[in-house]
């Protein structure tokens, strides 16, 4: 279970987190809801320790997150990034089995990258994509690579962070579809952070709406549509008038 | 307060890059202490020695033979004004070994090298790839920085020693070729003339040079800001600081090696 208690974070005098108070239950996906700039992927990258919160705790199975053995709390974690940040340097296989190569959970280059390839074809792709480099992939296989690689040692939290921006709408459902499929058969606790309300449909178990720093509201997914609360509302109907405001 | 006003601005700049300075200063022990611990990467050394060293080999080899040979003809024009030609292997030896083999091998470096470390990490930064590597349980300053300024340190060295030879060969082929000296007489000065010493202050300033250089890259890089324009600063700024400090490195080394 991932924790989080008055979270917050600023930079300089834009107070990105004000209040976050979040909790994530093991084995279940939480979709993390906001305009652009409300601060999803500081959330996000509050948790995996890539930005230092001002305040606050933030909990992993109860142990904070700063106290924690680095490595070990990382190795629980895959991440599929917005843009796929796949390394251009290395060929797909190497880039999934990019923690399997090295460290820790290092394993024998030929089982690493059996595994690689696996995991390819799990997302969709085919061995002989395998030795090519990223900047030969479309934008779509990019993201199926990058999905590979946040699956890749089997890590029991993923984290998703637009996992559809850019993608066209046939290829975002695939990528959709992909996801919720790989969590629940991986039994694996995820949370995506997006503004695409297909996917949060698609997603979600539950889903919590961040705005002006703290969470708005949180709910189960099929209470989305009957949330009472004025600023789901106009987030999922995508209205420009509402207490959200829009900058036009 | 008016008065006062270029008192304040120079105190803010002087702590400006005093912070600079502390932050640089800082990047370097990080570094140099992953250079010493383990895990190593191999092919990350092994990739950096061929970009740093192998691939700089031409761009290092035509400047020290263009810069031999012209060294020959200053000093045999400006040594006929005193009658003096005859020092031509000396002061081309010395004057490559010394100060212009190191010197124009380090500003090579800075501008083939430093700049590629430095987009390369920088675009790296602004596509995510770093904190991807984090997120793989990888520290940045050991699987980038690491390899990059431990290639720098040892292979820079060679290169200038490449450098040297180069340049004074130049120096040779328009001396024999065109300026009448004698092949064999002008090698035996050249080799008379340089001392230990000249040879070890060469190495000594590449190995300090090519660090520099691979340093002020992977810095400009890691601190690069958002955007094709952060990129470019990080790009641009590493070079101007990579070309400074090799020069006042070189001043002090000069110094320190060769001041009575």
């Amino acid at each position: 279970m991932i924790d989080l208690t008055r979270v917050a974070k600023s930079f300089g005098e834009n107070h990105v987190l004000r209040d976050v108070n979040l909790t994530i239950d093991k084995g279940s996906s939480m979709v993390i809801i906001g305009g652009s700039g409300t601060g999803k992927s500081v959330l996000l990258k509050s948790i995996l320790g890539l930005v230092t919160p001002d305040s606050g705790t933030i909990t992993l199975d109860g142990q904070d997150v700063t106290k924690a053995d680095r490595d070990a709390f990382l190795a629980r974690f895959g991440m599929l990034f917005q843009g796929a940040a796949l390394f251009d340097s290395l060929p797909v296989w190497q880039n999934v089995a990019f923690r399997l190569l090295r460290g820790s959970l290092k394993k024998p280059r030929d089982e690493a990258r059996a595994i690689a390839i696996d995991k390819l074809r799990r997302v969709g792709l085919k061995s002989n994509v395998a030795d090519r480099f990223p900047a030969e992939l479309s934008g779509g296989m990019q993201k199926r690579v990058g999905l590979a690689r946040a699956i890749a040692a089997e890590p029991e939290i993923i984290f998703f962070d637009e996992p559809t921006t850019g993608l066209d709408p046939i290829m975002a459902g695939v990528i959709n579809e992909l996801i919720r499929e790989i969590v629940t058969e991986m039994g694996a606790t995820a949370m995506t952070i997006t503004h695409d309300m297909t996917s949060v449909r698609a997603i979600a178990d539950r889903v919590a709406m961040l705005h002006d720093g703290v969470i708005q509201w949180s709910g189960p997914v099929s209470q989305l549509d009957d949330s009472g609360d004025p600023y789901v509302d106009q987030f999922i109907s995508g209205r420009a008038e509402g207490p959200i405001e829009a900058v036009r | 307060m008016i008065l006062l006003s270029p008192f304040g601005a120079l105190g803010r700049a002087t702590l400006a890059l005093m912070a600079v300075v502390g932050r640089v200063a800082l990047f370097a022990l990080t570094a140099l202490s992953h250079v010493l611990r383990p895990p190593f990467y191999g092919r990350e050394l092994g990739l950096a020695l061929l970009n740093i060293g192998w691939l700089s080999l031409p761009v290092v080899g035509l400047t020290a033979i263009f810069t031999g040979a012209a060294l020959a003809l200053q000093i045999y024009s400006g040594g006929a004004r005193f009658n003096a030609e005859a020092v031509v292997p000396q002061i081309v030896a010395i004057g490559m070994v010394r100060e212009l083999g190191p010197v124009l091998v380090g500003l090579m470096i800075a501008a083939r090298v430093t700049s590629s470390i430095a987009a390369e990490i920088a675009t790296m930064k602004v596509t995510e790839q770093i904190d991807a590597l984090v997120t793989l349980s990888t520290d940045p300053m050991k699987y980038l920085v690491a390899p990059r300024v431990l290639a720098g340190l040892i292979v820079v060295p060679l290169l200038v020693a490449v450098g040297d030879v180069i340049g004074i060969f130049g120096g040779y082929a328009v001396a024999t070729g065109s300026l009448g000296f004698n092949p064999a007489a002008y090698l035996k000065n050249t080799m008379d003339f340089l001392e230990l010493l000249d040879v070890i202050s060469s190495l000594v300033k590449g190995c300090a040079f090519g660090g520099l250089a691979a340093l002020m890259g992977c810095y400009f890089g890691m601190a690069s800001g958002r955007g094709a324009q952060g990129v470019g600063r990080a790009t641009k700024g590493s070079v101007e600081a990579a070309a400074v400090l090799i020069l006042a490195a070189n001043f002090l080394l000069t110094g320190a090696f060769f001041s009575l």
